[in-house]
């Protein structure tokens, strides 16, 4: 018998969406101590299917047919008692934000607590002592002191381990990870992954695994399924699927995923120096009501240069400061300290009125395409705002940005629409575009592909580096993602905790990195030791 | 936390210094340069701060004693009125909201927004005169009008009181339970919600201790700034049901012009509510441990 | 329009509209000079008839649909012409509210220099309760139509700053306008090209809460006998005028009581419609 059993499962949409079920008779099944990967690009309804499992699915979504069965227990005809009996006991869920997943106002061991005193008979010494023995079976140091601690005072990987902890609690015979380790950086989402595998394999459990990221499969899958669009493409053990896929669909999107191999193009060596900065750092003081003031040093002596036609990644975790030096180059924020040199003129000196001329030669795109658009305004005035600032005439502008839609493969019919009537991807295009209208000298993408799914990715990745060879650009990469890094950068400089770690040719740094810091960042990519493109090709 | 304190008060002056300046006969040497003709108005306003910090509001014209002795009075009545009618909307509204929200779109939810609109746009006096005719004049249930001291027994107080506070509690209840709703509503869209329902907790453990304790900040800061809707409503109430307060004053006051009492009564509501609302702030810190001061 | 699909919008709305011309055609609706009284047609019933003197010394027969005051004047007609007043005086008030609310609003969000001073002000005018603001400012000038409008848009003036505010704080957060600055936007352009026009979905909304709440005030200042001068015929001061006789004469307060609340209803109904179709995450916090 089967751990977990779904069979036929469809849950329909409520009218008027894109499409009428968010899973379509899907059927699977996850055994005694196996992980089973489910994965698929947004949209794909992996998440519908977890929280249907557990009976969590919101009320606008209805399940329209399907057998869901828990240790031969049938789940969708039991009574909600009966389903809130095996939630926390025999199926148990952890979720993808650690940092909204806890309860801010409780502290961590009353949240564990709760697991047991709603499930069991335990008297409350009993429990505190187990909850303490939850934590430390996490690997969270000092239990006794962090079972009264919130949940703010934790960083986001203590936080996912106290969210397995819950979990644990009681523990399950079904495990459902919906895509636990999306939202921490690369080195702790290697340790959670880690700590999965283990639990998995001490209990026996089953564990169910949502994800997007083929890297995680290639981690810890021992079985692989594939959704697209709400149904099942196909289902198969890892080595299968990942290197001999049987659908079309799954070849696409194993073959998106970038490598982490440099791409080894030839680098011109004395390109001229589009941008360079001098120990550029920010620091941020916060003051607090009793005069105490807080220092962060968000950057601190950063140095590096952009050359003509080349591309320089700037690669790092969340809060490494990657994204402040992009914000001082373009003065979003001022400088606290250092010379930036754009063309004989020092950006950081210049008040703002001085700087206004010099705006023109350094445009950048935004992460989040959804908020990067005036939804007020169409495609077409965001595109000819820039040009118009600096004097252009309405119609040579006009004409410069039909040529822009066809440059980043649009229909120039889109100019006259607005943004929300545009996918994730259109409207990254669509920047790309207002961002060239300008005819800037340096173009900085800050993370302008991380909120894409990975087919989509591909394709704005191919587009950038396109228009960057076309167009002679020099162009500061931020990101995250070392594998998209390996695409695109022909330099790459490292950074941690606001300074630069390690700066050299791409091939150099991907190959025989130096600093420890950046061979950590490498050894905790997931999926290293699997060249994706190459494996399906 | 001092500084913050005087901030928020230092904003009480503009009125009492206009006010002042009306009263020029007979406070000449003290309040005449409240506009700043014979002294700069930091000068002006430091004497008089001065003056009611050390707790001298001035002499009324019209009932001719201290204006401080004067509003000591008047406070029983108001103070009685303002706490039952706050403990009755705390405890009609907040468990309201929970429910609303909890069954979202449903008819109890439908009814509460209904009510809650209503709430907000009868006129307090209007809602008044509607329930002295129904309850005192058709049923004769309650009295008429008027104001029964604790020490005359408790029964004759609550029965002069109960009418007054229901009338005033309504536009409070409308006020909280709105922000309740809201707020519960909000916070049962958040991921912790989840959570706690996926280790299979009671669906009340969920909305009490996971919804309800997350919106409880929201819900504090709506009672604390209700207050001032409150302070408006004793203003009105009062004058309806003849209640001997400190509201009945402040139009009094206004009718005789008696300027230093209506100066002293406004200094006197701002005041509390300021202190009200220091106390919501303060509070703010067991009710959220993220908050620190 | 989707915004005329919503029911909430539709009834407010009609209710809105219907009142607006009862205010423009109050002449015409059989009434008389609300100022008129005759000393033999006091403390009449409603529907009672009557006669009335008029300016010009004649006297008319008049029936008093919803009776007569203790003056001898006819509530119908005071009530009808009640709603002129009412309306313009909670309109005024709004759209001064509204003028220096988004001017100190932006100037505080966008301009950081600002933001100190101006919201303390309005810190400061938020400690003293709406009613009382109003009062005391009535009480220092003679009451007149402008010092009521005045004593009934100040209080209001710092709610619009901090929503403003708060809406350009965030906004201006925004990537697109990020984006505008680094595309060499000026300040100016930014403030009024990008920011303001995505505040005015909430500013309309609170706008008609303000309209709401004006309308209430003016009649509750009148009501105590604060207000407008008790000749002019308001909703407040027929009330004011009726109170004394409550127990034996209810229709004097019944009448423009149910009016006023009607009024408040209608342009609250109207607001939550607005409110749920322009701007759904509003919707949902309140």
């Amino acid at each position: 018998m089967s751990t977990l059993e779904v069979k036929d499962l469809t849950v329909r949409l409520p009218a008027g969406g894109d499409r009428a079920e968010a899973v379509s008779g899907v059927s699977f099944a996850v055994e005694k101590s196996e992980i089973l990967c489910l994965v698929g690009e947004s949209g794909s309804g992996k998440t519908v299917i977890a929280h249907s499992i557990m009976g969590l699915l919101p009320k606008t979504l209805a399940l329209a047919g399907g057998e869901i069965s828990l240790e031969g227990e049938e789940l969708t005809k039991a009574s909600e008692a009966r389903r809130r009996a095996l939630r926390g006991a025999r199926m148990a869920m952890i979720f993808q934000e650690p940092m909204s997943a806890l309860n801010p106002v409780m502290t961590c061991g009353a949240q564990i607590d709760e697991v047991l005193s709603c499930h069991t008979e335990m008297p409350p010494a009993e429990r505190r002592a187990r909850a303490a023995s939850l934590l430390r079976e996490v690997a969270l140091p000092d239990p006794e002191h962090l079972l009264d601690a919130y949940p703010h005072q934790l960083s986001g990987g203590q936080r996912q381990r106290v969210g397995i902890a819950i979990a644990l609690a009681l523990e399950p015979a079904l495990l459902i990870a919906d895509e636990p380790t999306t939202a921490l950086d690369v080195t702790t989402q290697a340790q959670i992954l880690r700590l999965i595998v283990e639990l998995q394999r001490r209990h026996g459990m089953a564990v169910l695994f949502v994800t997007h990221d083929f890297g995680v499969v290639a981690d810890i899958a021992h079985r692989v399924a594939v959704l697209r669009e709400g149904r099942l493409v196909e289902i198969g053990s890892k080595l299968d699927v990942l290197t001999r896929p049987s659908h079309e669909y799954t070849r696409g999107l194993i073959g998106a995923v970038p490598t982490l191999q440099p791409h080894g193009r030839p680098v011109p060596a004395n390109a001229p120096v589009v941008l360079a900065t001098r120990g550029l750092s920010k620091t941020y003081r916060a003051r607090r009501w009793m005069g105490k003031t807080r220092e962060v040093q968000a950057a601190a002596d950063v140095t590096l240069e952009v050359r003509k036609g080349q591309t320089l990644g700037l690669v790092g975790e969340s809060g490494s400061g990657k994204s402040t030096v992009a914000r001082c180059i373009v003065r979003l924020v001022d400088p606290s300290a250092g010379e930036i040199h754009l063309g004989g003129a020092d950006l950081a000196r210049l008040r703002a009125g001085e700087m206004r001329p010099l705006r023109r030669r350094v445009q950048i795109v935004f992460q989040d395409p959804y908020r990067s658009l005036n939804p007020r305004r169409t495609v077409g005035e965001a595109i000819i705002e820039g040009p118009l600032n600096y004097g252009v005439p309405r119609h040579e502008a006009l004409s410069r940005a039909r040529r822009l839609m066809e440059l980043v493969r649009m229909d120039a019919a889109a100019l006259a629409r607005y943004p929300h009537q545009f996918s994730g991807g259109q409207r990254q295009r669509i920047c790309i575009a207002r961002a060239l209208a300008l005819e800037p000298e340096l173009l900085i993408a800050d993370e302008a592909v991380s909120a894409l799914d990975v087919s989509v990715q591909a394709q704005v990745l191919a587009l950038l580096e396109d228009i960057r060879s076309r167009l002679d650009l020099a162009m500061l990469f931020i990101t995250h993602d070392l594998r998209v890094a390996a695409q695109v950068c022909d330099q790459v400089a490292v950074m941690q905790a606001g300074r630069i770690v390690e700066l050299g040719d791409a091939e150099e740094v991907f190959l025989r990195p130096r600093h420890e810091y950046t061979r950590a960042l490498f050894a905790a990519a997931p999926g290293r030791g699997f060249n994706f493109a190459a494996q399906v090709n | 936390m001092l500084v913050f304190l005087l901030l928020r008060l230092t904003p009480g002056d503009p009125a009492a210094i206009l006010a002042g300046d009306a009263a020029t006969a007979e406070q000449i040497a003290s309040i005449r340069g409240g506009l700043g003709l014979d002294r700069p108005i930091v000068v002006q306003f430091g004497i008089w701060l001065g003056k009611v910090l050390s707790g001298d509001l001035g002499q009324s014209f019209y009932f001719r004693i201290g204006v401080a002795t004067l509003i000591g009075q008047r406070l029983e009545p108001t103070f009685a009125l303002a706490t039952v009618t706050i403990l009755i909307a705390v405890l009609v509204s907040i468990p309201m909201g929970v429910l609303a929200a909890w069954r979202f779109g449903g008819w109890f939810d439908r009814a509460l927004m209904g009510f809650s609109v209503l709430g907000f746009s009868i006129p307090v006096f209007v809602l008044a005169y509607l329930l002295i005719w129904l309850f005192s004049l058709k049923l004769g249930w309650l009295p008429v009008q008027g104001y029964a001291r604790l020490a005359d027994g408790f029964w004759p107080f609550i029965e002069h009181l109960i009418l007054p506070a229901v009338t005033l509690s309504v536009i409070y209840i409308a006020l909280i339970a709105r922000v309740t709703r809201a707020s519960v509503l909000e916070a049962l869209g958040e991921d912790y919600i989840r959570t706690a329902r996926a280790k299979g907790l009671p669906e009340i453990r969920v909305l009490v201790r996971h919804a309800l304790a997350n919106a409880a900040v929201p819900i504090a800061t709506v009672i604390g700034i209700g207050i001032s809707i409150l302070i408006g409503g004793v203003v009105v109430t009062e004058s309806v049901y003849a209640i001997p307060g400190l509201g009945r004053l402040t139009v009094d006051a206004v009718l005789a012009r008696d300027f230093p009492t209506l100066q002293g009564v406004i200094l006197f509501f701002s005041f509390i509510y300021v202190a009200i609302n220091l106390l919501v702030d303060l509070s703010y810190v067991f009710l959220d441990p993220r908050i620190r001061y | 329009m989707k915004i005329f699909a919503n029911w909430s919008v539709r009834i407010g709305g009609t209710v809105l509209l219907l009142l607006v011309l009862v205010a423009i055609a109050a002449p015409w609706l059989g009434t008389v000079d609300p100022t008129l009284f005759d000393a033999g047609s006091r403390d009449l019933r409603p529907g009672e008839a009557g006669e009335i003197a008029t300016l010009d010394g004649d006297t008319v027969k008049h029936v008093f649909l919803m009776g007569s005051d203790s003056y001898g004047r006819d509530i119908y007609s005071r009530v009808v012409y009640g709603t002129r007043v009412s309306l313009i005086v909670g309109l005024a008030a709004a759209l001064l509210a509204l003028f220096f609310g988004v001017v100190c609003g932006l100037a505080a969000g966008y301009l950081r220099r600002l933001d100190g001073i101006v919201m303390r002000v309005m810190d400061g005018i938020m400690a003293i309760p709406a009613i009382l603001i109003a009062i005391a400012v009535v009480a220092l000038w003679r009451a007149s139509l402008t010092s009521v409008v005045i004593a009934i848009a100040i209080p209001e003036i710092p709610r619009v700053t901090r929503l403003v505010r708060s809406l350009v704080l965030t906004i201006r957060e925004e990537p697109y306008v990020e984006a505008a600055v680094s595309l060499g936007t000026p300040t100016l352009k930014i403030m009024f090209g990008h920011i303001l026009p995505n505040t005015l979905a909430p500013l309309l909304v609170q706008s008609t809460y303000i309209f709401a709440f004006a309308i209430l005030l003016e009649a509750i200042l009148s009501f105590l006998g604060v207000g407008l001068p008790p000749d002019i015929p308001t909703w407040g001061n027929i009330m004011a005028e009726g109170r004394v006789q409550f127990v034996a004469y209810p229709h004097n307060v019944f009448f423009p009581g149910v009016f006023l609340a009607v009024t408040v209803l209608a342009v609250n109904i109207l607001g939550d419609g607005l409110r749920d179709t322009l701007d759904p995450k509003m919707a949902k916090r309140v």
